[in-house]
C-alpha cells in the first residue's frame, strides 16, 4: 500500500487509486492505416518491467483524473507523478 | 492434592484476584496475569498436546508468540470456540475453558501416538510418495482419510458471535516492541516532539529486563528492573506518546504502512465482554518506524529434546521470576552461551536445584563465576545425546564431546531432572523488517541474519538488530535514535551499565550423538514434527533450495512458522551442503507475523455490511407487493411478483402475458445513467458507439453499441439528444461505473481536445417503464396535456413534461417490443410516479413485472443483455448486429479490430435461435451444444445463453452462441444434459414479432 500525490489532490492512500498500465501509449490517429501486426501491437503489447516503469494511474475514488507516475516496480518507489498530455521529468 | 509449583511472590501478578478456569474438564486456579501457561506450570501441569504427526506428548517450551507446542483449543464447543490459541499468550480469566488437541482419546493416552512407533517408515514426503496409486483411491480412500487426521485443533461451527473493528492511525513514530530498547525509542521519540505510538503484544511493557533482577546487571548503580519500572513511569505521562498493550504488529507493508491486532477482550471473561469488541485492526501509516521486536532463543538440536519438561532458557527464568512459577524441581540447563546461566542463578537463588551442561570448554565472565561460586555444578564440553520420560522429562544423558566438536566420547553420565532448559543463543526477529522490503545481512561469529538495507524510512534496534548484552542495548539504541531522529540529547546519554556477561557462544546446529542419525530424533520444528534427519534425506533426494526443503519437509510450516526452527534448518542445511550459511538467504517472511482471527480481517464488513446494498427509490413498494428480489451488481432489483403462492415459473408466465395483452410497470431506475453536455457532445458519442450520431436530431433517441478496443461487444443503451450539446446516455445496470470511467479515460487521455463533460446521474433519476398495448392510454391519464399520437410522439423520442408539477423526461422507448414508455423524475418522487402510474393504470390490469420477466420479454424479441449472451468474446458482426456498424464513419472505438484476420473469420461462435423439437422443453443456461456426440472427442460448438419458456409463442425459446452459427439455420443440433440429450434447431433469433409492428401498435 503505497502513497501516490495525485497531480490535483495531493497525497492520498493507493487504495484510492487504479492503476491503468503503461503510460504513454498513443492511440493511432489513423487505424485503418494500421497492418494487423501494427494494430496488434498497440492493442496488446505491454512492457512488464521490473526496475523503473512509466504508468497511467486514475484517481478513481477522488477527482477521477488520470496522470502518469514513475515507479520503480521492484520496491514501490515512486519517482515522479505527472499530468497527461505532460511530458515525464527529464532526471 | 497435587504440589503447588508457585514458589515465589512476584510485582507481576495480583494475588489477590485468584481466578477459576477449566483445562481438558479439570478445574485448575492461577492469579490476574497469569497466561494460560504459567498456570499450568504453577499447577505442575506440562503436558498439553500431540504433535502433529508423530503424535509425541509434548508440553510448554516458550513463553510468548513463538511457541510451537502449546497451543490449546479456547472457549469449549460453542460459537466462541477458537482453534490453535498459545496457552503462552492467552492470559487466565474467570471461567476459561481450554483442552488439548490433536489427540484422541485424551491427551495422556492417544491413539494416534502408535505412529511415534512406526516413524522409520513414515519419513519426510511420505504422503506424496505413497499415495500417488492406484488414482482411483485417492478420492474414495486416501484424500479422506488424510484430511481427518490433518489440522490441529477444531474450527467453530457456529457464525462468530463476536465484534470487530478497524481503525486508521497516523503518527510521526512508530515504535514496535515495548522492552527495553522500545520504550527508550519511544521516550527519546516523544521527547523530540514527534507524536509516538509504542506498540506491545503483551499486557505490560518491560520484555525481558522488567524481570531482570540480578545485582551484577547494574544501570547507574540501579538493578535493571527497578531502573526500567521507573522509566517506564515516566513515559506513561508523556503527551504526545500513545501506548498500546497486547497489540502485536501483523504486517509491515511499504510506505510505513502497517496492520496491528488491538486485543481488547481475549483476556476477560465472557460476561464482561459482552457487546464489546473484542479484537481491532488498526492500519497504520507512520512517518517513520522503529522496530524494537526482540529475538528468540535458539533450541539446541539433540536426540529426543521435544519432551514435556524441555523448555527455552529464557522462558523458564520469566516463569520463575515473573510468575514466580518453577518449571521444576531438579532443573538441568543445556547451554552454548552464557545468558542460561543467569536462568540459573534465579533457580539457585530461590533454592531451587540446578546443574549447568555447557558444550563450551570454558566461559571467564563473570555472571560464570557466580554461577560457580554459588555451587553449581557444570559439565563443561559435554552434550546431551538422549533424554527419557514419556509424558515428562525424567532423565538425560551427556556425554563429553571431541574438541572438533563432531563426536561424542567417554562414557555416558545419566542426570534425573524434571526440566531441562536449553539455549542455543538468540535469533533477531527481523520477520517485520523482511517483510517491509528490507535486505539482511548475516553475521558470523554468532551466526544470525540481521537487517541490512532497509527501504522505507525505518530502523532497528536493540536485539532485533543484534545487540543481546544490556550495555549494547542501551548504547546503541541511545545513539541510532539520536540519529534517526536527529535528537541532540537525551537522558541516556550517560549512563553507567554494567553487564558481566561473555559475548562468545559456541554454535553447533546438530549436536553430535552415539547413535547414528538415522538411530535419533533430534526435533527441529516441533510442531510439524520434522527432524535433522528429514533436512538430511530432502537433500540426499536432491532439494537443494532451502524453499523446496521447507516444503518437502514442512519444516516451518506450522502455525508458528518456523519461529523456532527456521535457523536450524538453514544451519543443518549449510552445515551438510558445506556452503556458507549466509550465502543460502532465508525463506521468505509473510505477513501475519502471528495468526489473526478471521473476524480480525474483516472487522465490521459482515452481514449486511459486506458490501454496499443499492435500492431504488420504490424499493419499498416493491417490498410491501412481495417482490422477490436479485443482485444485479450492488443493486436489488425486483425479480418477479408472486401472487397467492405462485412459483417463479408460474409468476413470470402472468407477467410476460399480461405486459405483452394489456400493460406491464418495471422499474428501470437501477439502469446507468450519464449526463453528457458540450459542444463536442455529438462527436464524441461518434467516436464511443459504433454506428452514426451527428444527425440525431434534438428530442430523438437512438440504440448505440459500444465496443471495446479489441472490437468486443462492451456495453449497449439508448442515449437521448435532449438539446444540441446535451445528451443523456443510459447503460447496463452492472455496466454503468466501468462505462464512465472508459469515456472519462479516453475523454482526458485520447482526445482532450474535446469539449465534453461527463456526470453520472444514475442515482438522480428514478425510471418507471411502462409497455404493452394499453401503455398509450396509461400515459394520456398521467399527462393530459401531451398529444400521444405516433406523429407527435413517434417510437424512439422524447418529450418534457409534468406530473403533478413535477419535471419528467418521457422516453418512447422498448426493450419488450412492445408500445412503452419510460418516465423518469427526480428520484424522491420515484415512489410518488410509480403509484400514480398503477393507480392510473389499474382500469387496464397494469401488471408490475420484475427483471426475470423483462428477461424474457426481450428474448421472445431476440435483443441480447451484454454480458449474458455476450462474454466479452463477441462482436457485433458476431451478434449478426451489422446493422448497427456505421460504414461511414472513419473511426470509432474499436473499429479497426473488426477488420483483423481472427475477428473477420467466418466459422467465430454466432448468435442464433435456438428451438427444441418438443416445444415442452426447456434447455438450461450454460448447457453445452454439440453436432456429433459419437465422435470422440466431443466438439463443443457453442452454448445456451438465455432460455426460457415463452408464454406469448407457448413455447420454449433459447438464444445461444453456436460455432458458423448463420450458416447453420434450420439444422438439427444436441444438446446432452446429465440423463437425456436434447434434440434443438438452428432458428432465427427474433422469435416474436419479427415485423415490429406491436411498437406502434
Amino acid at each position: 500500500m503505497f502513497i501516490i500525490t495525485c497531480p490535483f489532490c495531493g497525497e492520498r492512500d493507493q487504495s484510492e487509486f487504479s492503476a491503468g498500465g503503461e503510460a504513454h501509449i498513443v492511440r493511432p490517429k489513423q487505424p485503418t492505416e494500421l497492418s494487423d501486426d501494427e494494430w496488434a501491437d498497440f492493442l496488446f503489447m505491454r512492457k512488464n518491467i521490473k526496475g523503473v516503469q512509466f504508468e497511467r494511474w486514475n484517481h478513481a475514488h477522488g477527482c477521477r483524473k488520470w496522470f502518469n507516475v514513475i515507479r520503480d516496480t521492484s520496491n514501490d518507489k515512486i519517482h515522479a507523478v505527472y499530468k497527461m498530455g505532460e511530458k515525464p521529468p527529464s532526471d | 492434592m497435587s504440589e503447588n509449583f508457585r514458589s515465589s511472590e512476584t510485582k507481576f501478578l495480583d494475588k489477590t484476584n485468584r481466578i477459576s478456569f477449566k483445562y481438558n474438564g479439570k478445574k485448575y486456579y492461577g492469579y490476574k496475569g497469569d497466561t494460560l501457561a504459567s498456570a499450568l506450570l504453577s499447577n505442575g501441569v506440562h503436558l498439553i498436546g500431540r504433535s502433529f504427526k508423530y503424535h509425541r506428548p509434548r508440553g510448554i517450551m516458550t513463553c510468548g508468540s513463538e511457541e510451537p507446542n502449546a497451543i490449546v483449543q479456547i472457549g469449549g464447543s460453542g460459537s466462541f470456540t477458537e482453534p490453535n490459541v498459545r496457552a503462552t499468550e492467552q492470559e487466565i480469566y474467570e471461567g476459561l475453558e481450554a483442552s488439548s488437541q490433536n489427540c484422541w482419546p485424551s491427551v495422556e493416552f492417544d491413539v494416534g501416538g502408535i505412529n511415534n512407533f512406526i516413524s522409520p517408515v513414515i519419513p519426510a514426503g511420505f504422503y506424496y510418495k505413497t499415495f500417488m496409486w492406484p488414482k482411483k483411491l485417492w478420492y474414495s480412500l486416501y484424500e479422506p482419510a488424510i484430511r481427518m487426521s490433518a489440522g490441529l485443533g477444531k474450527s467453530p461451527t457456529q457464525p462468530d458471535p463476536e465484534l470487530y473493528d478497524h481503525n486508521h492511525l497516523h503518527c510521526d513514530v512508530l515504535v514496535v516492541g515495548g522492552g527495553i530498547s522500545g520504550i527508550l525509542a519511544a521516550s527519546i521519540s516523544a521527547d523530540n516532539g514527534n507524536n509516538t505510538v509504542l506498540i506491545d503484544d503483551k499486557n505490560s511493557l518491560g520484555g525481558s529486563t522488567i524481570f531482570q533482577d540480578d545485582e551484577n546487571f547494574k544501570i547507574d548503580d540501579e538493578i535493571p528492573s527497578v531502573w526500567l519500572n521507573n522509566q517506564i513511569k515516566n513515559i506513561k505521562n508523556k503527551k504526545n506518546l500513545i501506548i498500546k498493550h497486547r497489540t502485536s504488529l501483523a504486517a509491515y507493508h511499504s510506505y510505513n504502512y502497517l496492520l496491528a491486532r488491538e486485543n481488547l477482550a481475549d483476556h476477560k471473561s465472557l460476561d464482561e465482554r459482552s457487546n464489546k469488541l473484542r479484537q481491532r485492526l488498526w492500519k497504520i501509516r507512520a512517518k517513520k518506524v522503529i522496530l524494537a521486536t526482540g529475538a528468540i532463543e535458539r533450541p539446541l538440536i539433540f536426540n529426543n529434546n521435544d519432551r514435556p519438561g524441555v523448555m527455552l532458557a529464557n522462558s523458564v527464568k520469566k516463569y520463575i521470576d515473573y510468575f514466580g512459577v518453577r518449571c521444576g524441581n531438579k532443573n538441568v540447563i543445556f547451554t552454548n552461551n552464557d545468558s542460561a546461566y543467569e536462568t540459573a542463578i534465579s533457580l539457585n537463588k530461590k533454592g531451587i536445584n540446578v546443574t549447568i551442561v555447557d558444550i563450551r570448554n570454558n566461559s571467564s565472565s563473570i555472571l560464570v563465576k557466580n554461577a560457580k561460586n554459588a555451587g553449581i555444578k557444570i559439565y563443561w564440553n559435554h552434550t546431551v545425546v538422549d533424554t527419557k520420560g514419556y509424558r515428562r522429562i525424567k532423565s538425560i544423558q551427556i556425554m563429553k564431546m571431541s574438541d572438533d566438536g563432531t563426536n561424542v566420547i567417554g562414557s555416558k553420565i545419566n542426570l534425573v531432572c524434571d526440566n531441562l532448559s536449553i539455549s542455543g543463543g538468540w535469533t533477531p526477529m527481523v520477520h517485520l523488517f523482511t517483510q517491509s522490503g528490507g535486505k539482511l545481512k548475516f553475521r558470523d561469529s554468532d551466526q544470525v541474519f540481521l537487517p541490512n538495507t532497509a527501504m522505507s524510512d525505518q530502523i532497528s534496534i536493540g536485539s532485533c538488530n543484534g545487540d543481546f548484552e544490556l550495555d549494547d542495548v542501551i548504547k546503541n539504541t541511545n545513539s541510532e535514535c539520536k540519529n534517526f531522529l536527529s535528537a541532540s540529547v537525551t537522558d541516556y546519554d550517560s549512563l553507567t551499565i554494567s553487564c558481566p556477561k561473555q559475548k562468545e557462544s559456541k554454535n553447533i546446529w546438530l549436536l553430535p550423538n552415539d547413535k547414528p542419525l538415522g538411530k535419533t530424533k533430534p526435533f527441529l520444528d516441533f510442531q510439524n514434527d520434522s527432524t535433522a534427519k528429514d533436512i538430511k534425506l530432502a537433500m540426499r533426494e536432491g532439494f537443494k533450495s532451502i524453499e523446496h526443503v521447507k516444503r518437502y519437509t514442512t519444516t516451518g510450516m506450522g502455525t508458528d512458522q518456523g519461529k523456532l526452527a527456521n535457523m536450524h534448518a538453514l544451519g543443518i542445511i549449510s552445515e551438510t551442503a558445506g556452503v556458507k550459511m549466509g550465502s543460502l538467504g532465508t525463506t521468505t517472511f509473510r505477513p501475519p507475523y502471528t495468526p489473526l482471527t478471521f473476524g480480525t480481517i474483516v472487522g465490521r464488513n459482515v452481514g449486511t455490511f459486506f458490501d454496499i446494498i443499492r435500492k431504488t427509490p420504490i424499493h419499498e413498494w416493491h417490498e410491501n407487493h412481495k417482490a422477490k428480489f436479485e443482485n444485479v451488481g450492488q443493486w436489488k432489483r425486483a425479480w418477479y411478483y408472486p401472487k397467492n403462492n405462485e412459483s417463479m415459473h408460474q409468476a413470470v408466465q402472468r407477467e410476460s402475458k399480461a405486459a405483452r395483452e394489456s400493460a406491464g410497470i418495471l422499474d428501470a431506475s437501477t439502469l446507468g445513467k450519464i449526463d453528457i453536455k458540450g459542444t463536442d457532445a455529438s462527436e464524441f458519442l461518434n467516436r464511443v458507439y459504433t454506428n452514426a450520431w451527428s444527425k440525431l436530431a434534438i428530442g430523438k433517441c437512438r440504440y448505440g453499441l459500444m465496443l471495446n478496443e479489441d472490437g468486443m461487444v462492451y456495453d449497449d443503451g439508448v442515449t437521448t439528444r435532449l438539446e444540441e450539446n446535451h445528451y443523456v446516455m443510459t447503460t447496463t445496470t452492472g455496466g454503468a461505473a466501468n462505462v464512465l470511467s472508459k469515456l472519462e479515460d479516453y475523454l482526458q487521455t485520447e482526445w482532450p481536445e474535446l469539449d465534453v463533460w461527463l456526470t453520472s446521474v444514475t442515482d438522480h433519476y428514478a425510471t418507471a417503464s411502462i409497455c404493452g398495448p394499453n401503455s398509450k392510454n396509461i400515459l394520456k391519464k398521467l399527462f393530459p396535456k401531451l398529444e400521444f399520437n405516433d406523429e407527435n410522439f413517434p417510437h424512439m423520442s422524447f418529450k418534457n413534461a409534468e406530473l403533478n408539477g413535477i419535471n419528467c423526461r418521457i422516453m418512447r422507448i422498448s426493450f419488450t417490443g412492445e408500445h412503452s414508455y419510460e418516465i423518469n423524475i427526480e428520484s424522491k418522487y420515484g415512489k410518488s410516479l410509480w403509484e400514480n402510474c398503477i393507480e392510473a393504470g389499474k382500469e387496464f390490469n397494469i401488471t408490475p413485472y420484475g427483471t426475470e420477466t423483462m428477461h424474457l420479454l426481450r428474448a421472445e424479441k431476440g435483443f441480447i443483455i451484454v454480458g449474458q449472451d455476450t462474454d466479452g468474446t463477441m462482436t457485433p458482426i458476431d451478434l449478426q448486429m451489422e446493422w448497427i456498424i456505421s460504414k461511414k464513419k472513419y473511426d470509432f472505438i474499436g473499429k479497426r479490430s473488426l477488420y483483423r484476420s481472427d475477428t473477420m473469420r467466418e466459422d467465430r461462435k454466432h448468435l442464433v435461435g435456438l428451438l427444441t423439437d418438443n416445444p415442452r422443453e426447456i434447455l438450461e443456461e450454460g448447457a453445452q451444444i454439440v453436432q456429433d456426440e459419437k465422435k470422440q472427442p466431443i466438439e463443443m460448438l457453442g452454448h445456451v445463453t438465455s432460455s426460457y419458456f415463452s408464454p406469448n409463442l407457448n413455447k420454449s425459446i433459447a438464444l445461444a452462441v453456436v460455432k458458423n452459427g448463420k450458416k447453420l439455420k434450420g439444422q438439427k443440433l444436441l444438446v446432452p444434459m446429465k440423463d437425456k440429450t436434447i434434440n434443438v434447431t438452428v432458428s432465427d433469433f427474433v422469435f416474436f414479432d419479427s415485423k415490429n409492428e406491436r411498437l406502434n401498435a
